[in-house]
Order: structure tokens, then C-alpha cells, then sequence
């Protein structure tokens, strides 16, 4: 068959152009700006090439503290969420009727605004000298010491957070893990029965590694997400996340890019290429992890 | 595990309506405090799970108050224009991958493929940088040329077209049909399915897209509905006013909320096939 080159060129040439100028070229120039000393949107010059940016970025107690707060958040929403979405994934199979009626219902999450459903969840854990808020009347109720989870204490902020990432994240999770156990054929379990093997041997020898790479798959784009996460800080605790200590390593960039305080795309460069150069390590752990655990059939 | 849920059916259903109840209690509150008066909900100290007197004082005041139908008409263009020429730049590389031969094509689809791998957080600094110095902020320029193209639904999409008989292309070049006519008239409406997903994904979205535009735009005129509502928290009606915010949050809600239950099934299997969140 003859070339095409032409063609194809002027086919391909608008993805081309809008990946060239939006994503190569902001490739490239995020690590120019990150070795850029001393440049701000305001003077639009720099002063010298070195790694004085990455200093400033990792010695900013902002930015501990936000490593701090998205570590946490990575440490407690990935298992927790990929554990109870196995459950809830494992439950959905053994019920007929209106499971699909919960399917329905357990997906809503994904496709609300998490900003707008983030301050309900706000108005339910908030607690004020005029209102307790829903949250803490079910502690009164069992008799315990109510707080505010939205302006108290770190730890319950931490919670709030952790609580409502993982509601925003379960939806995609129950998904992949219900597809992955309805793709499992039937026979295996027949084959099982018929030897007489114990149900927990069933679910860690045959259930569990057919359904692995899914699992893996989660935990791997679960690590990721996690680490982005953002918007879901904002949604609870308002743009000044700095102020309230629960800023994340995302907002950190932004919060240097441009909002109060902002301006420095030096910085923000710095300590966003931090960021992928973890997300990236612990992506490779993961994928090392699991080419040794993981059953591909 | 799955015998122990056979054996404790009810522990299952437990389980299961717990669950349920857990994803639909919010938004059962946020309809709830939307619809009580603002007056009798700050005189509550232990919030009430029913009000006998629903107003909908609340809507008006949040489309009267602050500029949400602006919000909402910013984000329904942005959405359409954005969508619309991802769509159509999308099916133009797709096509290019899928049926064109040239030189490169193998090496040109392995750089595209390691483009999916670059997070949207990395370039979005040079992306602001860009966007400002082109005195594009508070446009919808601005805002929708970054936001237009996604790399992984042209592999979504590339791989659909792969998958059309070389018969039927062999069959329309002989009826002289040219490649323009066989792409818009044969591939695409045999592959509308995977459009369609891959259409309402991207409205999904653009309806939640909340980074870019905070950065791009401090003019409210051209918010967007994500930063009219953190707009609306810290200062729209006042911070006390919560059954005017709650209005507000069920106004942007429910399209999409329609959306899904209208095409519930495309979006679901769409997502397993490649959506990624969380």
C-alpha cells in the first residue's frame, strides 16, 4: 500500500498541535523553571541555574507539613478503600435481586462535583456554638465529646478528609473489583466444591489470584490518585489550606503558582517534579510488587 | 469469603444497605437543609431529619443572590466547546493511526502512548505561564484550549477503528469514496458507541473541573461552576447562610446526576475500560 504521509500529517496535525503547545512544551519547561533561580511572575527574569529551588522547596515548613498531610492521606485512604471496595464487590455477588439497584446507587459519587459534595460534607461535620451538626449529634447520641472536625483538632480533620476521599474514590473501585469477579468463571468454584475446599482456601487460592491484576491495578492508580489529591481539601477546609495546616502536596504547587503568596513557578516547578519523582518510585515498587504477586492469566 | 456471605445472608444485606446509605445520606442532607427555611434551620441546635414547612426560598435566593445561572451557562458553553473539539480533533488522529499508512506511524503511536503517562499537574504550571502571557485569562480561550485534548481516549477510540473489517475500506475505495466521506459516513457511526463514551466522560469532566479554572480566572463573570461554589462558601451569601449553599449545590448536581441515570450503562462500562479517579 502506498504512503499517506500527507494525509495522515494533516489528520494528525491538530491533536499534534494542541499536544505540542499544552503538554510537550510544559514538559520541558517545568524543569527549565525549576533550576531557575530567583524568578517570579513579577520580575520575569533569574538570576542564576541551579538547584537552589528544590533547597528552598524541601526546607519550607509548608511543604513538610503538606508532604506530612498527603502521606497520611495515602497511608490510610489506599488500603482502607480497596479493602472495602473487595467487600462490597464480594457482597454484590451474592445477591440477585436489586443488585443493580445498588450498583446504581454505590456509583453516584463518581459522577457529582467534589467540590459542591464536599460542603455537604462539610455542613455535616461542622460543629458551632449554634449548631452541633449531624456528625456530632450521633456522637452525643452514643455519649461521647463532641468536636469540630472542620476547624478542630488535626487528627479530626485528618478524618473528615480521609472519610470523604474514600467515599469519592469507592465508586471506581466497586466497579473494577465487581467486573473483575463477574469475568471469573464459574467452573473453578464448581471444580473447588467438588473437592471439598474450605471457603477461605477458595477465596485466597482461586478468587484472589484471578482477580489480582484488578487489585493491582487499583492499589497502583489508588497510590496515584491519592497523592494528587486536592480538591477534596479545598471542598472541606476552604482555598487557604496553608492557614488551616491541611494543604497537600498538589496544592502546595498551585498555592506557590498563584494564589495568596503565589507567583513563584520556580518553586512550584520544584515541588511539583518532588512530587512525581515519589509518585514515580512508588509506582515502580508497586509494579515490582506485583509482577512477583500478580496472576496473569 | 464468598461463603461466609452466603452463610450470613443477612449480615450481606446489612452490609449492603449500610453502604448505601452512607453514599445517599449526603445527598438526601444537602435536598433536606435546601429546603428549610433559613430562619427555622439556624434556630435548630440539633439538626431535624424532616422539615414540615419545605420552601424554595433557597433556590431563588441562590439565583438571585449571587450569579449561579452565570455559573451554569459558563459551564454548559465550556463544556460543549470543549467536549465538541476533543471529539472532533480526537476522531481525526484516531482515524490517522488506525487506518493511514506512513512513514514513523509505529514510533509516532509509542510517543503519543508515553504521553498518557505525564500527569495533567506537571504542565499545568508552563500551561498557566502560557496562558497568562497570552493575556488569555478570564476567557473561554484560556480555559478551553488546555482542556481539550486527552491522549488516551484517541488510543480509546484508535483501538475501535482497528478493529472495522480493511474489507469494508477496500470495498468503499473501489465505490470511490474518499477517506474524509468513509471516515464521518462508515467508522464513525459503527463505532458511535465508543464516541458516545468516551463524549460523556469528558462532559463528566469538564462539569467537575475545578484546578484550571481556579488559576485562570479570578473574574466571576467567568467562573465556572466548581469555583462559583468555593466562590459561594467564602463569601456569596455569608458564611451562615447554609440552605442557600445547599440550593446551590443541588442546582449543579443534578444534571449530571441525570446524565448518569440516562446513560447509566455506557458511562459504567466506559469507566472499566478507562476511566481513572481516585
Amino acid at each position: 500500500m502506498e504512503k499517506q504521509n500527507l494525509k495522515a500529517f494533516l489528520y494528525l496535525l491538530p491533536a499534534f498541535l494542541f499536544l505540542a503547545v499544552f503538554m510537550i512544551y510544559p514538559l520541558i519547561d517545568v524543569f527549565v523553571y525549576s533550576v531557575e533561580e530567583g524568578y517570579s511572575s513579577a520580575s520575569q527574569s533569574f538570576f542564576g541555574v541551579g538547584l537552589y529551588n528544590y533547597d528552598y522547596v524541601l526546607h519550607d515548613p509548608y511543604f513538610s507539613r503538606a508532604l506530612l498531610n498527603t502521606f497520611i492521606l495515602v497511608i490510610v485512604t489506599v488500603p482502607l478503600s480497596t479493602g472495602l471496595a473487595l467487600l462490597i464487590a464480594f457482597a454484590l455477588t451474592r445477591i440477585e435481586k436489586v443488585r443493580s439497584l445498588f450498583q446504581t446507587i454505590y456509583f453516584l459519587p463518581y459522577v457529582t462535583n467534589t467540590l459542591a459534595v464536599g460542603m455537604v460534607f462539610m455542613v455535616l461535620f461542622k460543629q458551632t456554638p449554634y449548631s452541633e451538626g449531624f456528625v456530632n449529634m450521633l456522637i452525643h447520641m452514643f455519649g461521647g465529646q463532641g468536636v469540630d472536625f472542620i476547624e478542630g483538632p488535626y487528627w479530626a480533620k485528618m478524618f473528615v478528609l480521609c472519610f470523604y476521599t474514600i467515599w469519592i474514590v469507592m465508586p471506581f473501585k466497586i466497579l473494577i473489583l465487581t467486573s473483575a469477579l463477574a469475568s471469573v468463571n464459574p467452573i473453578y468454584y464448581s471444580a473447588a466444591k467438588v473437592d471439598g475446599t474450605r471457603p477461605w482456601r477458595i477465596f485466597y487460592k482461586i478468587t484472589l489470584p484471578l482477580i489480582s491484576p484488578s487489585v493491582f491495578y487499583l492499589i497502583i492508580t489508588g497510590f496515584i490518585g491519592a497523592f494528587k489529591a486536592y480538591s477534596d481539601a479545598v471542598a472541606l477546609f476552604g482555598t487557604n489550606l496553608n492557614s488551616a495546616g491541611m494543604n497537600t502536596m498538589v496544592g502546595y504547587v498551585f498555592d506557590m503558582l498563584y494564589r495568596d503568596g503565589g507567583g513563584y513557578p520556580s518553586y512550584a516547578s520544584a515541588a511539583a517534579i518532588i512530587l512525581f519523582a515519589i509518585v514515580l518510585t512508588i509506582t515502580v515498587i508497586n509494579l515490582m510488587v506485583s509482577k512477583k504477586h500478580v496472576h496473569y492469566s | 469469603m464468598k461463603t461466609f456471605f452466603k452463610k450470613h445472608k443477612p449480615l450481606t444485606w446489612f452490609f449492603l444497605i449500610l453502604w448505601a446509605i452512607i453514599v445517599l445520606f449526603p445527598f438526601y442532607w444537602m435536598v433536606l437543609t435546601s429546603l428549610k427555611e433559613y430562619g427555622a434551620y439556624n434556630a435548630e441546635y440539633t439538626p431535624t431529619f424532616f422539615t414540615l414547612s419545605p420552601t424554595i426560598e433557597n433556590y431563588i435566593e441562590a439565583f438571585t443572590a449571587v450569579d449561579l445561572g452565570r455559573y451554569l451557562i459558563n459551564t454548559v458553553i465550556f463544556t460543549v466547546i470543549t467536549t465538541a473539539l476533543m471529539i472532533f480533533v480526537t476522531i481525526l488522529a484516531a482515524f490517522a493511526f488506525a487506518r493511514l499508512q506512513f512513514s514513523g506511524k509505529n514510533i509516532l503511536f509509542t510517543l503519543f502512548l508515553a504521553l498518557m503517562m505525564i500527569p495533567g499537574e506537571l504542565v499545568v504550571i508552563t500551561n498557566f505561564q502560557t496562558i497568562t502571557e497570552l493575556n488569555l485569562r478570564n476567557t473561554f480561550t484560556g480555559l478551553i484550549l488546555p482542556s481539550v485534548t486527552s491522549v488516551f481516549y484517541i488510543y480509546l477510540l484508535r483501538e475501535n477503528f482497528a478493529q472495522i473489517p480493511d474489507s469494508l475500506y477496500y470495498a468503499a475505495k473501489v465505490d470511490g469514496t474518499s477517506d474524509w466521506r468513509y471516515l464521518w459516513k462508515v467508522m464513525v457511526p459503527i463505532c458511535m458507541p465508543t464516541v458516545v463514551t468516551i463524549t460523556i466522560l469528558k462532559v463528566i469532566e469538564c462539569w467537575n473541573l475545578y484546578i484550571w479554572p481556579s488559576l485562570i480566572t479570578d473574574d466571576p463573570k467567568y467562573f465556572l461552576v466548581s469555583n462559583g461554589i468555593q466562590e459561594i462558601r467564602e463569601s456569596g451569601f455569608g458564611r451562615a447562610n447554609i440552605p442557600a449553599m445547599m440550593a446551590a449545590v443541588v442546582v449543579i448536581s443534578i444534571p449530571l446526576i441525570v446524565l448518569f441515570l440516562v446513560y447509566r450503562k455506557q458511562i459504567m462500562s466506559g469507566v472499566v475500560r478507562g476511566g481513572t479517579k481516585g
